[in-house]
This record gives C-alpha cells, structure tokens and sequence, in this order.
C-alpha cells in the first residue's frame, strides 16, 4: 500500500531553530532515507522551494490566470514529502514519526488512491 | 481486501475425473522454439535455478546470475535463434556469471588483503566452465548437493516432474517465514516465475530501484535464517506450503484488480499466478488445496472480460453480461473443483472455488442456486471464520432470506477491528439497505464506502450506486 506523507513546516517555528538544529535535523532525514532505501519502502520524495516561490495557476473561461505566491495564506506549509510503499497503516505511522519535521510542526499520512479495484 | 470474489460454493455433483488427460493435466509446453521468448524463459527460469543451486547453494548470487543468463538469452535468441539446448546454454552462461564474480571478487581480496583466499568452491570451478561455449553442456558436470535427486549432466533434458519439483523447492524457499507476504511476492516473481525487475517494479508500480532493493534484502533475509535451496525441514513443510499457496493468492489478486489496458503488467500476474499454480498442482495432484486453488483462479479470471466495461467501470457479478466469461477456463474450473470435493481433505480453497463454480453454472444471475452459496459460506466460516467471509456470508443470505436478515449478519462486524471502518463492509450495508428499500440510508452509506476505498475504480463506482439512488 502507498502512503504519500506530507511533510508541513511553519516558519515561526523553523525560524527559531539553530543552525546546527536545523542540520540534525536534515541528518536525521537522510538517515530515514538511507533506511527506507534498504528496506525497499521508499518510493519517492523531495524537498519543496520555498512557498514565496509558488506560482498559483487557475483557467477560468479558457484564460490562464497566474498569480505569484502559495495559494492560500496559512501559518504552516508544505515543505516537501516522501512516498512510501509499505506493509500498513500502522507501518506508514511509524515512519512519519521518525521525519524529523514531525517533532517541530506536523506531518500528514494520506493513503495514494489504487488504479486498480474489485467489482463489488 | 483480501478475496478476488465473493468465495463461491462447492460441487457436489459428479464430473469428469481430472486426470493428466483433463485441461488441468496439461503440460505447460516446456520448451518449444515456437513459445514465445518470454514464455520459454519464464519456463525455464526456475529450472536454471535449481541446477545451479545444486553445485553452488549460494541462493543470492545464483539468483542473480540466473538473471543475467535470462536476459542474455532475451537479446541474444532472437537474432541468432534459440541454441539446441536452451534450458542447458542458460546453466552455462549462469555458471560462467557466477565463476568470474567470484574470480574477480577473488583478485579484488587479493590486491586489498594481498593474500591469495580463494574459496574451495570458487577454485574447483573456475577451470571448468567460464571459458566454455554457451552451446556445450560442459558446465553440467561437477559437484552436485545433496540434494541432487537427478544427475546434473541430464539437466538439459530434465524430465517434466523434475523440472517441476525444482520449482516447488524454489517456491518454497521464497516463501520462508523470515520474509513479509510483500517479499515473498516479489521474490516469488523473479525466482520461480522468470520475471525481471522491471517488470515486477512495473506490476507494482514502484520504481525499479525500489523493487530491486526489496528482491535483494529479501535474499539476503532468507541466508541469514540459513535456508538453503532443498525441501524445508519436516516441521516446516506444512506451513511452507500454506504461505506458497497465500503468496500465489496475492499474485493472482494483485493481477485481477487491474481495470485498464495500460497495465499490461500487472494483469500479466494473474496468468503468471495459474501458470504456477499450475505446475505446483501438476506436482502434487493429491493435494485438494492446491487443486482448490488453481480452480478458484481459474472460475475467476473466466470473468475478467465482463468485469469491467471498456473504459474500465467496474461492473458487479450480478450484472455482467455472462455470455463474455470465458466459456473454457470456466469448464475446466468446474471439472477440477467437482473432482477434488469428493475425494480431498476440504479446505477454504476449495470452498472458495465451490462458491465460484455455482455461480459460473447460472446462465442468468437469478438462476443462482443461492441456498447452495449459503450453506458452502457456513462451512467456510466455519474452517476459516474471517470478516470478509462473514460479509460474503450476508450477500447470500440476503438472496435467500431477505436483505434484514443479512444486515442482522453483518452488525457484528461493527466491533471487529479487523474490518470496522473498511470500504467494504460499509458498500455491503448500502447494498442490502437498497435491497430493503431504505434509499436514504442507502445512499449515504455508498457516499461513506466512496470516501473509505482506496481503490479509485471503486470510489467511482460507490459514487455511481450513491447517484443512482438520488435520481
């Protein structure tokens, strides 16, 4: 089963972080990486840009109307995400309490939706 | 989800006997130049394998090695045609793999430790093979295991039950206990159906290098727990057995869900988990499990072509065009199930392929001898209770006794960790409240299974079903 986990950072709680807290914590990312390339778990994942590098897209009419900037204004982002593919729910969990963001704002399991099905 | 049907009932009328001369009996067309190059090395693979494994037990490294022989054959065969002797060139080329890994890992300690430690086994066989031609059996000879029931020069030639008991020892071997279902899957694909990594990764849409990794942790899980290739210990043969028949299960029902045309792949499975399944029954006719198995994929991929439309809606049992089953798998489905009840230990396998048998032998859906599906799901829950049974149970007993009294079946479920909360007892509820006339009810509980199914043909469907009530 895959997982997408959403990874959401606020900038008034990164903001506080000390350098070297913010490199622990990219270190214990990369170890979970590390991890769960081993385990053949990882499927995918990155870092996103910061939001103010956003570009919102909407068509209304046929017309493609941009605007620069994230597309709602919060107080915490999403600031990157890894997909998983792993034995359950329970396993996903534990995965994303060990993303170091976790700890400091949130992280968010959303199960990825099965092209396949069963007739009912 | 873990059942690719409602399970269907069992046959107590007499048919045919199965024997070789049946369908059932057929052999898989070993090796003919005319199959096609998938298929011959698909066949051939897990013979390879088990020659190889034979001299050199070192189940990591061979598996590999088996890889790349089957790929060389892959790009090689078709331009300058299939060797006289494939099954024999393969075990050539593997050997030859595996000889210059080792030398080379050999000189690699050398230069670093400066100290000549080549392994016994690397020394007696690096002379033999690696400078042999691909089309000589030369690599046949030499130190056989303990397990050589046959004698490794005749491995070209390898009679079919041979053939087919290396099969079954390998499929044993990547259904080690150590090992996740989710491994023994992949692993089972690679070593005993021939499938490549890419092709596996492209069932399971993951990246290759995901698949990869899985493959070769897996390989190593299985040397740590010390197997080796040969049967597993006597304790263990029966729950071996039960976790291959599970893992091929898996494989046919990861196959069945795919709904649409770009997932080649992954529908391959289900063709992939027969043909297995197939020459494990070969090997063990006796066992009704087995037998019960190999019907219940049988009844079941007979429907794949009405099971969706063709932009890929799913369409329910009770409504697919009947006349689009396969009329042929069908047939030999039925024989296999109605020869085996009588005459095997009985088992969920079996009571599954029952269940699938009355339901393909109704022309019409309500021709469905459903007293029949009721009393096989009371015996199923009786040797294998789980909640996906239960729901099946309420299916049929709602046919028979009205939808009340299969939603009187189901409110148990309600406390059952196991299932609360899944999508399909909640699209079974909005079933049997649409039965009852309760459209409300009904339609919300279609909206709840939409947002609960992870499966987005499903979630259409549910949607579907929630529309239809509301018009």
């Amino acid at each position: 089963m895959k997982y997408m986990l959403l990874i959401y950072s606020s900038p008034a709680t990164w903001d506080a972080l000390t350098q070297a807290e913010r490199d622990e914590l990219e270190r214990l990312h990369s170890e979970l990486y590390y991890e769960l390339v081993r385990s053949g778990e990882w499927v995918d994942g990155n870092a996103l840009a910061d939001p103010a590098r956003s570009v919102g897209v909407r068509v209304r009419d046929g017309v493609r109307v941009t605007t620069d900037g994230p597309y709602v204004e919060v107080k915490e982002h999403l600031a990157g995400y890894d997909v998983v593919d792993c034995e359950s729910l329970d396993r996903a969990l534990e995965i994303a309490a060990r993303i170091p963001d976790a700890a400091i704002c949130g992280v968010e399991v959303r199960p990825i939706m099965d092209v396949g099905g069963m007739e009912m | 989800m873990d059942r690719p049907i409602g399970p269907a009932a069992g046959r107590t009328t007499s048919g045919g006997p199965v024997a070789s001369g049946g369908p059932a009996g057929q052999p898989d067309a070993a090796a003919g130049p005319a199959a096609s190059w998938d298929g011959l090395l698909r066949e051939l693979a897990p013979r390879v394998l088990g020659v190889v494994l034979r001299r050199y037990r070192d189940f990591d490294r061979t598996e590999d090695a088996v890889q790349e022989a089957l790929l060389a054959a892959a790009l090689q065969w078709p331009a300058e045609g299939v060797p006289r002797n494939p099954h024999g060139w393969l075990v050539t080329v593997a050997t030859r793999r595996l000889t210059d890994q080792w030398r080379s890992e050999a000189a690699r300690r050398d230069r670093e430790v400066n100290a000549a430690a080549l392994d016994p086994a690397t020394r007696s066989s690096a002379g033999t093979s690696s400078t042999s031609a691909p089309a000589a059996d030369a690599a046949l000879d030499g130190p056989h295991g303990p397990f050589t029931g046959s004698d490794g020069a005749r491995a070209g030639s390898t009679t079919t039950a041979e053939a087919v008991d290396d099969t079954l020892t390998l499929l044993l071997l990547c259904c080690h206990e150590a090992l996740s279902p989710a491994s023994q899957v992949a692993l089972t694909l690679r070593a005993v159906a021939g499938l490549t990594t890419a092709q596996i990764a492209s069932a399971f849409l993951v990246p290759e290098a995901t698949m990869t990794r899985r493959i070769t942790r897996a390989k190593r899980s299985i040397a740590e727990a010390g197997a080796r290739f040969g049967p597993p210990p006597d304790g263990d043969y029966g729950a071996r057995m039960q976790a291959a028949l599970h893992t091929l299960y898996l494989i046919f029902n990861e196959g069945y869900t795919a709904t649409s045309g770009d997932e080649l792949h992954r529908a391959e499975l289900t063709r992939e988990a027969i043909r297995l399944t197939r020459q494990v029954h070969r090997l063990l006719p006796a066992d009704g499990e087995v037998a019960g198995l190999l019907a219940l994929m049988l009844l079941t991929e007979a429907r794949r072509p009405a099971r969706t439309t063709a932009d890929g809606e799913l369409v329910p049992l009770a409504e697919q065009d009947r006349s689009r089953w396969d009329g042929a798998q069908l047939r030999e489905g039925i024989d296999l199930i109605t020869a085996t009840l009588p005459r095997a230990l009985i088992g969920p396998y079996q009571l599954q392929a029952a269940i699938a048998a009355v339901h393909a032998e109704a022309a019409r859906a309500e021709d469905t001898d459903w007293p029949q599906i009721v009393a096989l799901y009371q015996l199923l829950e009786r040797r294998a209770p789980n909640p996906m049974v239960t729901l099946s149970h309420a299916v049929a007993v709602a046919e028979v006794r009205g939808p009340r009294a299969g939603l009187e079946l189901i409110a148990v479920l309600d406390d059952d960790d196991r299932i609360a909360g899944h999508h399909r007892l909640t699209a079974v509820r909005a079933h049997l409240l649409e039965l009852a006339g309760d459209t409300t009810a009904a339609r919300a509980a279609y909206l709840l299974a939409a947002q609960q199914t992870t499966s987005r043909p499903e979630q259409r469907y549910l949607r579907g079903r929630a529309a239809r009530l509301a018009e």
